[in-house]
């Protein structure tokens, strides 16, 4: 069985740029409006990465340095507050978001310092976020978006009780002081039905969820404070959480992500745990969604996967694929936080246990060109991959997975657990649809050895 | 500092390295932060290509911002040399990278030391180019390294027996490109000429030292292989024709280049494939085309397909095109050269605002543009032919879609129709109660509204057909801002009708 092991490559991987991040964030916060300060480069990724969505008039753009703004030619104060006057002229937004990117790290530029004097300019929050492919990978942008938003929540508030009904009621000095439940606020952006059947689910724990960050609107961001609990629902949020706990002083529950049944019961259980509830139907719960899924099985026990690694979600994933009876043969991993998964590692631990298998390795900042000799040596099932690598493997026989797929589907919760296996089976599916038709491999030999 | 939400033209390493994958056995390394190899996501995505992209990234985090590169990119390249042994590495500078000023070229003669392939640093100001002009200029560098190299070793150049052209600009991501180049290989096959070589698309770097065998040079997009044509006329004497083959007359007037250049004559070929096999040129006088006269296009691309088009709507189907456009402002010149006396107006823009709001105010019957215009034309219920790049996966068909040549004067008489009788079925479908109801009413794409229909109002404008409306609804606008209006009602909409009228 062996215990967790860790690893670490080179980092010439291929993800999608944090500044993606805008892509959901926009959406989520409907009243925001996210300003891309980068060059043309981050545009085109932006326009291409999106696709459609480019043409829904969003509320995003780019702030485009030029070669005067890079040379200093132009005055960054200057141009920022035009043209965030622009965008609150045309949009009226409630915030705006300044996504600072890898040139506005090399050539310095003061975004947190200019923020607040623009922001006391236009009459309108500024909030920066450092999203930038020096820095960091893929959805490691929306935590810092959210970290960055962490710090303008308000202030939580000993004497404001919250009431189920969402009402605030002050409370009475004859109060007991353990009359007083502390408040709960998630963190991670999710789709608001997600959200809403996350909250429907502790709920019925008898937990109230006081807050997410970040709530559908900016203006309703909840109150965070000393004695608020918070928990993340994704794994990449490492950043908001210390953000939350350090600089907000809120509690962090550590739990698994809720991410296939087993991760939810597992968060479900530990948020429980925390408040001090006895679970209640939870093991039948967590029993009808399994067996809601179990067409999928005959499709996947026993079938190996190869999780190249890109945006962060893989440990869960793995964990949940491994309590589905597959066989995970590696895990790559842009960044790997061991205390904020901490909790999901050890699932991932006692899962392999479980199951009696091997403990993938986990690979942190993976290595391409090595993976690619890995997996050829391994021919796994299934590889869950980026773009770049995806028709290339196909043709050579190898069946894949669009990885960024996990990150725009509804993944959470119980309720989206057969939503993964949908995804997962898929290419196995289509396989089996066409597997007597002898093309699977479609490169010539040449090619193949090359 | 600029507002941008779409730009038409990608950054320069864009270009660099659609050069650079075209060629086989070629890989580039982009000197680049951690997301921008987003290069290979569409290569393998738009074109489906099969193989993996030759290019990877050496990556720069928060460690080579502060210590620089230093082992780095010698590390990455050796490696590459290795593993792959490509003939030629081309280091890509970017955007992030240009600004931190190392030096890259250092980096490449370090490597070249010990490596077995070539390398290259692109030579390519990010902030000044766009990805065309990065490819054209990449193009040339490559072609004439390669050409410089191997020529002192040569004594005398010999030119093949038959006569044979070169082409140059076949591109990874280009607009039909593949489909283009098959057709002028069956067009050159007819003329009795042979290909020597296709430049850069599936071409050995280490045949390049065969370019100057060809009789003459063919570019067929004046975006890319403009420069290295031009070169290539200078150091070695060889002449290239520049015309792009599409449309019926532009096919001819090419033809007729080339024959200048052989010294033959084609008149008879040109007309009998003009007549008969070609069947643009009978579409052009059966009754569906008469159809067409005098309906209001507008034309918007890269400098190339946007004046053929414009040229070919015109001459060649008496479509009156009220406005032709280019994104490609630094060939502007020769665009309003091409299209002048074809076109009412002209427009030169990189920003998309600009022409969506065009569209808007002339209203023309059908657009033919780029994704963007698709898009534009969707919210104004404008059909639209997609003629240029910037592109999605549906312009990268499977099946054969040349746009030059005479297969190709085919394919876009078929664009052309379709797209003008669909918007004909739609008004027709409106006029007799269609079978939608819609009640969107303010498709204009300009941000400064400021007038307030009322709900009457727009009942009323809703039952005035879909192919007026627009025009009635902004007429009624613009008379109820002169009159200071700020609420309009039925009696606004009848008072502008009279004022109108009258």
């Amino acid at each position: 069985m062996g215990t967790l092991k860790f690893e670490c490559e080179t980092g010439n991987y291929h993800t999608f740029c944090p500044i993606s991040c805008v892509s959901w964030l926009y959406q989520k916060i409907t009243d925001s409006f996210f300003l891309v300060i980068g060059t043309k480069t981050c545009g085109y990724f932006l326009q291409n990465a999106l696709g459609v969505m480019i043409f829904a008039e969003p509320r995003y753009a780019m702030a485009e340095l030029e070669e005067g703004d890079i040379s200093a030619q132009l005055h960054d104060f200057d141009e920022l507050k035009r043209l965030c006057l622009q965008i609150q002229k045309d949009r009226n937004p409630s915030v705006i978001v300044w996504i600072g990117t890898c040139t506005t790290e090399i050539i310095k530029m003061d975004l947190e310092g200019m923020a607040p004097k623009i922001e006391e300019f236009i009459g309108r929050p500024i909030i920066v976020a450092r999203a930038n492919g020096l820095d960091y990978a893929f959805t490691q942008g929306e935590d810092t978006v959210l970290a960055a938003m962490a710090h303008r929540c308000p202030e939580y508030a000993y004497h404001a009780l919250p009431t189920f009904i969402g009402q605030v009621t002050p409370v009475r000095e004859e109060r007991p002081i353990r009359d007083l439940v502390s408040p709960l606020v998630l963190f991670g952006s999710l789709p608001n039905t997600v959200a809403q059947q996350l909250t429907r689910e502790l709920e019925h724990q008898g937990i109230h969820v006081s807050g997410w960050l970040p709530e559908a609107r900016y203006e309703e961001l909840p109150e965070l404070g000393a004695g608020v609990f918070v928990c993340g629902v994704h794994p990449f949020l490492s950043r908001t959480a210390t953000t939350l706990m350090r600089r907000r002083k809120c509690q962090l529950i550590g739990a698994p992500f809720p991410i296939g049944p087993d991760g939810t019961r597992a968060w479900i259980e530990k948020i429980c745990q925390v408040f001090n509830k006895t679970p209640q139907n939870l093991d039948e719960r967590e029993s009808n969604i399994w067996k809601n899924l179990e067409e999928f099985f005959p499709l996947i026990k026993g079938k190996s996967v190869f999780f190249m690694g890109d945006n962060l979600l893989e440990i869960s994933l793995a964990r949940f694929l491994i309590r589905c009876g597959m066989i995970v043969y590696e895990i790559g991993i842009p960044y790997m936080d061991k205390r904020f998964q901490a909790s999901e590692l050890q699932l991932l631990e006692r899962t392999c246990k479980e199951m009696n298998v091997a403990i993938p390795p986990i690979v942190e900042k993976p290595d391409n060109s090595n993976q690619i000799q890995r997996i050829r040596a391994l021919k796994p099932d299934l590889v869950i991959t980026g773009l770049a690598h995806s028709n290339p493997l196909e043709a050579r026989g190898i069946t894949t997975k669009w990885s960024v797929e996990f990150t725009f589907a509804q993944i959470h919760g119980f309720t989206n657990a057969r939503d993964i296996l949908e995804l997962i089976t898929r290419p196995l599916r289509r396989n089996n649809h066409l597997k007597d038709l002898g093309w699977a491999k479609l490169v010539s030999e040449a090619a193949e050895k090359a | 500092m600029k507002l941008a939400y779409w730009m038409y033209a990608g950054p320069a390493h864009i270009g660099t390295l659609r050069v650079a994958s075209s060629f086989k056995n070629v890989h580039a390394i982009m000197h680049a932060p951690l997301g921008d190899d987003y290069f290979n996501v569409m290569r393998s995505m738009l074109e489906r290509e099969r193989d993996f992209t030759p290019v990877t990234a050496s990556i720069v985090d928060r460690h080579v911002l502060a210590r620089g590169s230093q082992e780095k990119v010698v590390e990455n390249i050796t490696r590459k040399d290795q593993q792959e042994k490509p003939d030629l590495i081309l280091l890509t500078p970017t955007c992030t990278s240009s600004i931190l000023q190392e030096d890259l070229q250092n980096f490449v003669e370090r490597a070249t030391r010990q490596t077995n392939s070539n390398i290259l640093l692109a030579d390519v100001n990010h902030y000044r180019v766009n990805e065309f002009q990065a490819a054209d200029r990449t193009l040339e560098q490559i072609i004439s390294f390669y050409l410089d190299k191997t020529m002192q070793l040569q004594e005398e150049i010999r030119k093949t027996e038959k006569p044979s052209a070169n082409i140059l600009g076949i591109f990874t991501l280009g607009f039909h490109h593949q489909h283009d180049c098959r057709e002028i290989y069956r067009l050159l096959t007819d003329l009795g000429i042979d290909i020597n070589q296709i430049i850069p698309e599936g071409c050995f770097v280490t045949d390049l030292k065969k370019i100057p065998e060809a009789w003459f040079n063919i570019v067929p997009y004046r975006e890319i292989g403009l420069m290295a044509a031009q070169y290539l006329e200078k150091k070695y004497n060889m002449p290239y024709v520049s015309i792009t083959p599409m449309g019926l007359v532009e096919t001819a007037s090419w033809i007729r280049k080339i024959a200048r250049i052989l010294d033959k004559n084609y008149e008879k070929y040109i007309d009998q494939q003009t007549r008969f096999v070609s069947q643009a040129a009978w579409f052009s006088r059966s009754i569906d085309c008469q159809n067409l006269t005098g309906k209001k296009a507008l034309v918007f691309g890269d400098a190339t397909h946007a004046a053929s088009m414009t040229k070919i709507l015109v001459r060649e189907m008496g479509i009156n095109v009220c406005c032709a456009g280019t994104y490609c402002k630094n060939d502007a010149d020769w665009f309003r050269e091409q299209v002048q006396g074809f076109c009412d107006q002209i427009l030169i823009t990189e920003d998309h605002t600009q022409v969506g709001n065009m569209i808007a105010q002339i209203e023309p019957a059908a657009i033919f543009g780029t994704q963007m215009e698709r898009h534009v034309g969707k919210r104004l219920d404008i059909p639209c032919g997609v003629i240029s790049a910037p592109i999605h996966i549906q312009n990268f068909p499977l099946s054969y879609r040349p746009f030059l040549g005479y297969e190709g004067t085919n394919q876009i008489a078929d664009l052309v129709y379709n797209s003008f009788t669909l918007g004909m079925e739609d008004h027709l479908l409106e006029i007799f109660g269609g079978h939608d109801v819609k009640t969107v009413i303010t498709k204009n794409l300009s941000t400064d509204e400021n007038l307030l229909w009322n709900l009457e109002a727009q009942t009323e404008l809703q039952k005035i057909p879909g192919f007026v409306r627009n025009r009635i609804k902004r007429n009624t606008e613009k008379f109820a801002r002169s009159k200071q209006i700020k609420e309009i009602t039925v009696e606004v909409m009848y008072a502008a009708k009279e004022a109108l009228a009258g």
